[in-house]
């Protein structure tokens, strides 16, 4: 047994918890999971069939946490867990996952399929078997905050530009502010404009807002690796933000994985529940419309459908909210086929599109997006994460479609009646 | 002491107590596993959705009975077909100790051959399908004969079809017996732990406030 894959067996077994123990025992193999991905649907390779991926996780369960297995295993009867496994198990886990937790919502006895995949990938990372591209980006998130090389220096002349764009000072590492603001990666280096939109919007609801120069930067890898360790250190980076500038609340951008992994993960990996608020900027924007904060003014006249993110709908129950805030903005909002909790995943969340391995098959699952988009034939398509965001945007051109993707964030600061002075 | 002897007493009681035992050995070692503390502050009912999720999963996933319309009819007529069958003959009713007269014999019949039907139909689905084909593995195919044994002999011994009463009698409560003393060693044992899995699955999403 080598180092490396000893030490996956150890990251994964803590990983085998009574949910766990109960979704892999309930298991009939009834293929509905692979009904549900769109790695399955859109490919029709078996292999992508969602409780196929989780093979390694059940093998170690049966193996060493169930009496039966302990006595087939003793018996000579099941072949051991090898390094082997993992290794090609890697693509399966890895580039034909999103996390986006539609085969958990279709599951018939319930089992949480996405919980189980995010924590074999601990084992997996703790094995040496990640792709090179995650590996690279966790590895620049810990010495360079970015995953995406976007520096200190950098982020605050972005920051500046779009603080002189819109007119409103944007102040950093400003103590006492209401709130602490995270950025995504994809927002500094694709839509900074997003930095201009919350400037007015948090100037129109009347609150104060800052970004810290330590932690400006939202987005985890450590949680799409699968590395406790790097999504500790990420996290950690935010917690201590919090609490030198002693805001009240942290908010986490337009971006799910990053507010899973503050939100949920976050004080989970800390050890210890966290002594200030930590919101989704969608569910903030739709506090301030219910305390009428956000007056807005006129509506986009373009026939609008909504991408829901898997982490904020599906997996954040965020859906609701985006739509009530689509109302305010859209005269013609158009839904597609299988809305909010059903919707089909974009193909590059979990780390799938920082994964350039992986680039070919998540064009290739697109399709299921395509088809929805087509059906409805919008004038511009809104959503409510940068990720999926940018990774329309690169689909559609790929798939030759010419459709705007709108920031669901920036489009009601666009409507924003006035912004006062 | 024959065969039927064998299976009336003692084959009964071992099944009983394998049965018993094997299932609580295996609730048992899913929950001495338990649950870290979520630190997370909650967002929605941990508990009531963890309630809803137990039932709601007993419907089909919207868009999915069209993809795969074997499985759900099939399982939907296995399943209803197995529980009519089981507590709604009259004789089982009284080795379960209810009473009862029970549902009229034609009719059990009937939903005997139904349910073999669908079990045919789900075990062809099975050979057929890429996706359930690879992923299924000796339990799958064992688990299946498991529960179609005993639907067969009861359906041979009330027709009095193959062989004379008493021997059709000793295989069926033997199939029986089989079934139930390896239900908890073999993914049977769902019939169980699906209220578990369902449970974790809603509250785990009802407390973030998300979908289940």
């Amino acid at each position: 047994m080598t180092m490396s894959f000893a030490n996956g067996l150890a990251a994964l077994r803590p990983r085998i918890d009574a949910p766990v123990a109960a979704f892999l025992s309930s298991c009939v193999r009834c293929g509905l999971c692979a009904e549900a991905c769109l790695f399955h649907t859109e490919t029709g390779d078996p292999k992508y069939a969602p409780i196929m991926k989780l093979e390694p996780l059940r093998r170690l369960w049966s193996q060493e946490f169930t009496v039966m297995g302990r006595l087939g295993r003793a018996l000579g009867l099941s072949k051991p867990m090898s390094d082997e496994d993992f290794a090609r198990w890697e693509e399966l886990v890895y580039d034909s996952c999103t996390l986006c937790g539609r085969c958990s919502l279709a599951c018939p006895v319930g089992n949480d399929l996405t919980l189980m995949i995010r924590k074999l990938r601990e084992g997996m990372v703790a094995a040496g078997h990640s792709p090179e591209g995650l590996r690279k980006a966790a590895h620049r998130a810990l010495t360079d905050i970015s995953p995406v090389g976007v520096g200190a220096q950098s982020a605050r002349k972005l920051i500046a530009a779009q603080s002189r764009e819109v007119g409103i000072p944007i102040e950093i590492d400003k103590h006492g502010a209401d709130w602490l603001v995270l950025i995504s990666s994809m927002e500094y280096i694709a839509f900074p404009e997003m930095l201009g939109a919350l400037a007015r919007l948090f100037k129109a609801a009347g609150q104060t807002w800052t970004i810290a120069s330590d932690a400006y930067e939202a987005t985890n890898v450590g949680v799409q690796i699968g590395s406790c360790d790097v999504a500790r250190a990420i996290v950690a980076r935010t917690v201590d933000a919090a609490h030198r500038l002693g805001v009240k609340g942290v908010v986490t951008p337009e971006c799910g994985h990053a507010y899973q992994a503050l939100r949920w993960e976050g004080p989970n990996l800390m050890g210890q529940a966290f002594d200030f608020e930590v919101i989704h900027l969608i569910d903030l924007l739709d506090r301030w419309r219910a305390e009428g904060r956000l007056k807005t003014k006129g509506k986009s006249g373009l026939r609008l459908t909504y991408h829901d993110p898997c982490q904020t709908s599906r997996r954040g129950g965020l859906d609701p909210q985006a739509r009530r805030l689509l109302n305010l903005v859209a005269e013609d909002f158009v839904e597609t086929s299988d809305p909010g909790p059903w919707n089909w995943c974009c193909g590059g969340g979990g780390g799938v599109s920082a994964n350039p391995r992986a680039r070919d098959l998540r064009f290739k699952v697109f399709a299921a997006k395509k088809r929805q988009l087509e059906a409805v034939r919008p004038d511009a398509v809104v959503t409510t994460c940068s990720n999926c965001r940018n990774v329309l945007e690169e689909s559609l051109e790929h798939w030759g479609m010419e459709l705007p993707v709108l920031s669901l964030t920036e489009l009601v600061a666009e409507y924003l009646d006035e912004v006062p002075s | 002491m024959s065969l039927l002897l064998w299976a009336k007493g003692p084959g009964f009681a071992l099944a009983a107590v394998l049965f018993l035992l094997g299932t609580a050995m295996r609730l048992a070692e899913i929950l001495r596993l338990g649950r870290g503390t979520d630190l997370a502050r909650p967002r929605g009912a941990a508990g009531g959705q963890a309630l809803r999720t137990v039932f709601s999963r007993f419907l089909p996933a919207p868009g999915l009975f069209a993809r795969s319309p074997v499985v759900h009819a099939g399982g939907y007529v296995f399943h209803i077909g197995l529980l009519v069958v089981v507590i709604g003959y009259g004789p089982h009713l009284a080795v379960l100790g209810i009473g009862g007269r029970g549902l009229p014999a034609g009719l059990i019949d009937g939903v005997t051959l139904l349910t073999m039907a669908a079990m045919t139909a789900l075990l062809a689905a099975r050979l057929r399908d890429p996706v359930k084909r690879l992923i299924s593995g000796p339990g799958d195919y064992g688990a299946w004969g498991l529960v179609f044994l005993p639907l067969a002999t009861g359906f041979l011994l009330v027709n009095r079809v193959l062989l004379p009463f008493e021997p059709l009698l000793a295989l069926h409560l033997l199939s029986v017996e089989v079934m139930l003393a390896l239900l908890p060693f073999t993914k049977l044992v769902h019939a169980f732990t699906f209220v578990l899995a369902r449970g974790y699955a809603g509250a785990i999403a009802g407390r973030k406030g998300a979908h289940s």
